[in-house]
């Protein structure tokens, strides 16, 4: 989040969005106070949608009817600073920074039939001498607004000298500090100076009312984004407000705690570092972090996130805005399934079974080892189980090692658990759609089938790509003991990697490139935060080794050939690339999967509730 | 019919009683067979033969302006109500009488329930609702207590309920909800927000206006319990003859809370206009109290701007404007406006110069400061500042630029809030500072210009 400009959205994490028409008015925008001119009404307008007429900062521009005013003139490019409105929220009104000077066309004088007209022949606006909220109001025809006037300047000083008198202004030890919008607006709109004599109102600090939550009450400014985030989005009316005026506080209905699945998320769109994250708070500088888009791994939906990192070390997982797969949000489980990456538990070497005991050895080594111990097998002999949480760049490679070895006994291991109503998948894999389009018919289908055949003898090596089959496949040590080859890739030590012939260390999905089908048929791209481990690699690599030592053949080089490859034989993917997936996916396969949290909050767009 | 009252309690002579005719009457109580034997609810009776819109057209040619603050138009109101509306539409008693100088109310919910009832089954009959509240301060448990009594006996009757008086399908509840003790809840949506259960948060105005989006998302007229009872005599006397009472767009009688420094503070019912603030001092009140001098009067409750002995003011009367001094000036709405001040809820608060300004100013800062809901940036904030500043103007902790900053504090807030305890609280400190500025300057001390003061203004707020 370091350095982020003057926000145009304002959720942490979020892009710019899609909006559905764009205004570009020619030339410079002209002092607010000089005479209106006129820009060319937008073109690529809906034809269908109700236009009306807006006089921005003398600008004239159209916009479709009912527009919230704050879109508008984020449409428009003005900055409008703001702390409780937040999109996907109700507007409940209360902070005040969104006011701006708002005109309503002129009536005609007595005995006139006509109001009088500017140059333009709009009716001329009669300014309306005190400010109006642009975040709750909506735009109508005639309408003028001015966003920097000398009214619109004294009243966000105002607003801001308000907000920081009793603000205990902590900032040198306060995690928000580089994205907190108290200071990014006094910076832009403040006094940059204090009159404020006397004490300041004191309250309670360092409240733990979470399980992953912490309040500085002296820090809020009463938004009440967490409030309605926790009633509006979540379900969990758990946060509210007790004491009046300025000693009011935010606090939790007694008995309760903000404890919800999604109890992150009022971290992020708290303003200011009220609310933090007790699993980053005073772990790292937010200007120093390191931020890659990526996608969570955690389920099929597969919410946009950004990693936050420095230096190869993983601090924080923020959702990212994407309106088809998470909205602005994302599940504190998927959001905390990081730590693993950084852990002492990572497989870091290759390493070959000696005896009773593995030794770390040389990647040629390892990958030569591979290919001996498989090559005097038949391909029926042989089976490869892989996994959803694998990218589609990597199953591909996969089936081609598949190919190589002659074998038709491919599955990934299913992971299921319940879904949510919200935006948890009951699929816990995030590329199942992936690995059935690339891999395997029918995840899931034959791994019983391949497991009898492990048992019996017929099956007499297994080359294990990213589970431990001891724990997700329902496999005995007896059955997996007996294999005469037994080959683990993996990104963490555990008790099948202890009876593997060959370990192979991988990467994690923050150490790749690379991209993924979510449950609703969406691709997706993953992109490299950090580097792996020690000498683990990049698991496609590692696959194009084996295929090659196999096969002689080869010819990638960069993850892009293989989706190139990808394109050229899976016609789903055809006319693809890694680079044309973008940041915000594409969508694939067909689907008709429903996401609860996004169904509704669709609904309360219809209905007005929330801009969207 | 002649009516008598407790000995001591008999109206002026210059009284007009409509709304307080029963008020402190001898051979009164709250029942309903005593509001029967006076002929009450014939009024209801009568409007049960009417149209709705015809009721409406009544109190729109009534003139009739609301009592509980805002002096908008009765009749406009309750015609927001949209035509093609398919809601439940609710109608809301407000008895949260909670504006400092105001004391009407509580007398007709104590001593006079029935005609408070009788006006909303008029209302309720007029605007659709089958379902009203009177929403009570918690302040008066008593008075809910009676009036729920009262409900009960009107139910009996057959004055609630359904069906009512036989008039098929007129049917009426109404029930008591009781406060929890904030002025907010006066604030018309804070209080359908508080009926609903929750904090009285103010809503934002668009788009939650009552009569479209109010109790439950449904349109709700919200009106004083002077106003409703206006209704009882407007339907009496026909809209038209009850306008000729008072003056064109001031009409009717309405209720001065008097108090502060005059003889007899008390409330009294006069026609609007007919008397001059002079008049409300000196005739009404007795006068001031022996060997003072006028200072000040804040004429519509606190919120109202203050006004200064000796300022002249330019009033229209008819065609003509004139200059009239502060005890000239005709107690109505529009003479108050033009005054620069608002005739808001009658309370009217008499100041001598026995009082020193700066803890004037103090007090209603004070009240403010404690009774901001807290919602909106600038009310929550700028209220307990003022309060901090001017506790430091009455300890003599002040420098003359306080008086500056304070100035600035209240304008800050002024026009930005969300709802109209933004201008209550600022208005009272902006007229104060702007006519009285010397008198809080000499308050202050130069010296202690950019000194950093501490004083012990949280332990004061904490035991508020
Ligand atoms: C801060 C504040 C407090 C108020 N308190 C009261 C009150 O105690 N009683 C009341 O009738 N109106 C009060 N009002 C006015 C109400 O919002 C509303 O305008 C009134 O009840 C409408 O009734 P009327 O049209 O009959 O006057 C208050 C307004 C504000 C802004
Ligand atoms: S929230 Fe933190 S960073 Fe922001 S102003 Fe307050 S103390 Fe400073
Ligand atoms: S904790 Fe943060 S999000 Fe919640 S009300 Fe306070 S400032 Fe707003
Ligand atoms: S103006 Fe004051 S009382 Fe009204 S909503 Fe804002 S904080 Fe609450
Ligand atoms: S953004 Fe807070 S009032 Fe508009």
């Amino acid at each position: 989040m370091a350095r982020r400009p003057l926000v145009k959205n304002f959720t942490k994490g979020a892009c710019c969005g899609h909006p559905s028409f764009h205004i570009e008015p020619l030339g410079i925008f002209p002092d607010p106070m000089s005479e209106p001119t006129v820009a060319p009404a937008a073109t690529d307008a809906k034809p269908s949608v109700e236009m009306v007429n807006v006089q921005v900062d003398g600008v004239w521009m159209k916009f479709p009817k009912g527009m919230r005013m704050i879109k508008a003139l984020e449409e428009a490019a003005k900055v409008i600073p703001h702390y409780c409105y937040h999109p996907k929220l109700s507007s409940p009104g209360n902070c005040r920074m969104c006011l701006v000077e708002m005109g309503m066309p002129s009536r005609p004088a007595p005995g006139q039939s006509e109001p009088e007209k500017d140059e333009h022949g709009f009716a001329k606006i009669q300014w309306i001498p005190r400010p109006a909220i642009s975040c709750a109001n909506t735009i109508s025809e005639g309408m003028g607004i001015r966003t920097a006037s000398t009214m619109v300047e004294e009243v966000r000083k105002g607003v801001m000298e308000f907000l920081l008198i009793n603000h205990p202004l902590d900032c040198p030890i306060c995690d928000q500090a580089g994205e907190c919008r108290l200071q990014e607006f006094s910076v832009g709109f403040g006094r940059g100076q204090s009159r404020f004599q006397d004490e300041k109102v004191h309250k309670p600090k360092n409240q733990d009312i979470g399980a992953r939550i912490v309040l500085d009450d002296e820090r809020c400014i009463m938004c009440s984004r967490c409030v309605r985030f926790s009633s509006e989005i979540a379900d969990e009316d758990v946060l509210g407000f007790t004491e009046r005026g300025s000693q009011t506080v935010l606090t939790t209905h007694p008995g309760q705690r903000l404890d919800h699945n999604y109890s992150l998320n009022t971290v992020d769109i708290c303003p200011v570092g009220a609310l933090t994250s007790k699993d980053f708070r005073f772990q790292m500088r937010v200007w120093f972090l390191k931020e890659t888009p990526s996608v969570c791994t955690g389920c099929a939906r597969g919410c946009n996130t950004e990693i936050g990192s420095r230096e190869g070390v993983i601090y924080r997982q923020t959702p990212r805005q994407n309106d088809d797969v998470n909205s602005t949000w994302m599940c504190d489980q998927g959001r905390l399934d990081f730590h693993w990456v950084n852990s002492d538990r990572r497989l870091i070497d290759p390493m070959l079974k000696d005896g009773a005991h593995h030794r770390t050895t040389t990647w040629p080594q390892a990958v030569s080892a591979v290919a001996d111990k498989l090559r005097g097998l038949r391909g029926d002999q042989i089976a490869i189980i892989g996994s959803g949480r694998m990218t589609n760049e990597e199953l591909f490679m996969l089936k081609k090692l598949a190919a190589a070895l002659k074998t038709e006994s491919l599955d990934i291991v299913p992971r299921t658990g319940a879904a949510d109503n919200y935006l948890v998948s009951a699929d816990r894999n995030p590329n199942t759609a992936g690995a059935g389009l690339i891999f395997c018919d029918r995840p899931g289908s034959t791994l019983a089938t391949i497991r009898q055949k492990v048992a019996s003898g017929e099956i007499k090596a297994v080359i294990a790509w990213r589970e431990n089959l001891l724990e997700q496949a329902g496999f005995t040590v007896e059955e997996l003991s007996q294999l005469e080859v037994l080959v683990a890739a993996h990104v963490m030590a555990n008790a099948m990697a202890e009876l593997a012939h060959v370990v192979l260390p991988t990467a994690a999905w923050s150490e790749k490139r690379g991209s993924m089908i979510n449950a609703t048929g969406r691709l997706q791209r993953l992109n490299k935060a950090s580097e792996p481990p020690g000498n683990a690699r990049d698991d496609w690599e590692v696959l194009r080794d084996l295929t090659q030592a196999l096969t002689g053949t080869n010819g990638l080089y960069l993850v892009e050939d293989v989706f190139k490859s990808m394109a050229t034989e899976i016609p789903e993917l055809g006319g693809l690339s890694l680079g044309k997936i973008g940041e915000a996916g594409l969508p694939l396969l067909p689907s008709s999967e429903v996401i609860p949290l996004l169904h509704r909050e669709a609904d309360r767009k219809t209905r007005g509730i929330i801009v969207g | 019919m002649s009516i008598h009252y407790k000995p001591g309690k008999e109206p002026h002579p210059r009284e007009h009683r409509l709304i307080f005719k029963n008020i402190d009457r001898a051979d009164w109580d709250n029942g309903i067979d005593c509001y029967l034997r006076d002929g009450g609810y014939a009024m209801l009776q009568k409007a049960i033969g009417m149209e709705k819109a015809a009721i409406t057209g009544e109190v729109k040619a009534s003139g009739l302006r609301g009592r509980g603050g805002a002096g908008f138009p009765t009749g406009v109101k309750w015609g927001f109500i949209s035509p093609t509306n398919t809601k439940p539409v609710y109608l809301i008693c407000n008895a949260d009488e909670s504006e400092p100088g105001t004391f009407k109310d509580r007398y007709i919910l104590h001593q006079d329930p029935h005609q408070l009832i009788e006006g909303m089954a008029i209302a309720a009959l007029a605007v659709g609702a089958k379902v009203a509240y009177i929403y009570i301060r918690e302040e008066f448990p008593h008075a809910a207590t009676i009036c729920e009594k009262a409900i009960e006996e009107a139910r009996q009757r057959g004055f609630l309920g359904k069906n009512i008086l036989g008039k098929e399908g007129f049917d009426l509840e109404i029930f008591v909800h009781r406060g929890a003790g904030a002025y907010i809840c006066g604030e018309e949506t804070g209080l359908i927000e508080s009926l609903e259960g929750k904090r009285p948060y103010p809503r934002i105005k668009p788009p939650y206006f009552p009569a479209a989006l109010g109790l439950y998302m449904c349109p709700t007229i919200v009106n004083n319990v002077e106003s409703l009872c206006h209704v009882v005599h407007i339907l009496r006397m026909g809209g038209a003859e009850y306008a000729k009472l008072g003056k064109p767009n001031n009409t009717g009688t309405r209720i001065l809370c008097v108090s502060g420094d005059v003889q007899k503070p008390g409330y009294y019912e006069i026609q609007v206009g007919h008397l001059t603030m002079g008049e409300v001092i000196n005739d009404l009140c007795g006068g001031l109290k022996p060997g003072r001098t006028l200072k000040a009067i804040i004429p519509g409750g606190s919120s109202s701007k203050i006004l200064k002995a000796g300022e002249t003011y330019k009033i229209k009367r008819g065609a003509e404007v004139v200059e009239m001094g502060l005890e000239e000036l005709p107690m109505d709405f529009d003479t108050m406006a033009a005054a620069g001040t608002m005739a808001g809820s009658g309370g009217v608060i008499i100041m001598d110069d026995s009082r020193d300004i700066a803890w004037v100013l103090n007090n209603l800062n004070t009240f403010y400061a404690h009774e901001s809901c807290g919602q909106c940036t600038p009310c929550r904030e700028g209220s307990l500042w003022m309060k901090k500043i001017s506790d430091r103007i009455v300890a003599g902790q002040a420098s003359p630029e306080d008086v500056t900053t304070l100035e600035s504090v209240a304008y800050q807030i002024d026009g930005k809030t969300i709802c109209a305890f933004g201008e209550a609280c600022s208005w009272p400190t902006e007229a104060i500072i702007s006519k009285f500025r010397d008198e809080l300057t000499s308050h202050t001390r130069p010296e202690l210009a950019d000194t950093p003061k501490n004083p012990v203004t949280e332990k004061a707020m904490a035991s508020l």
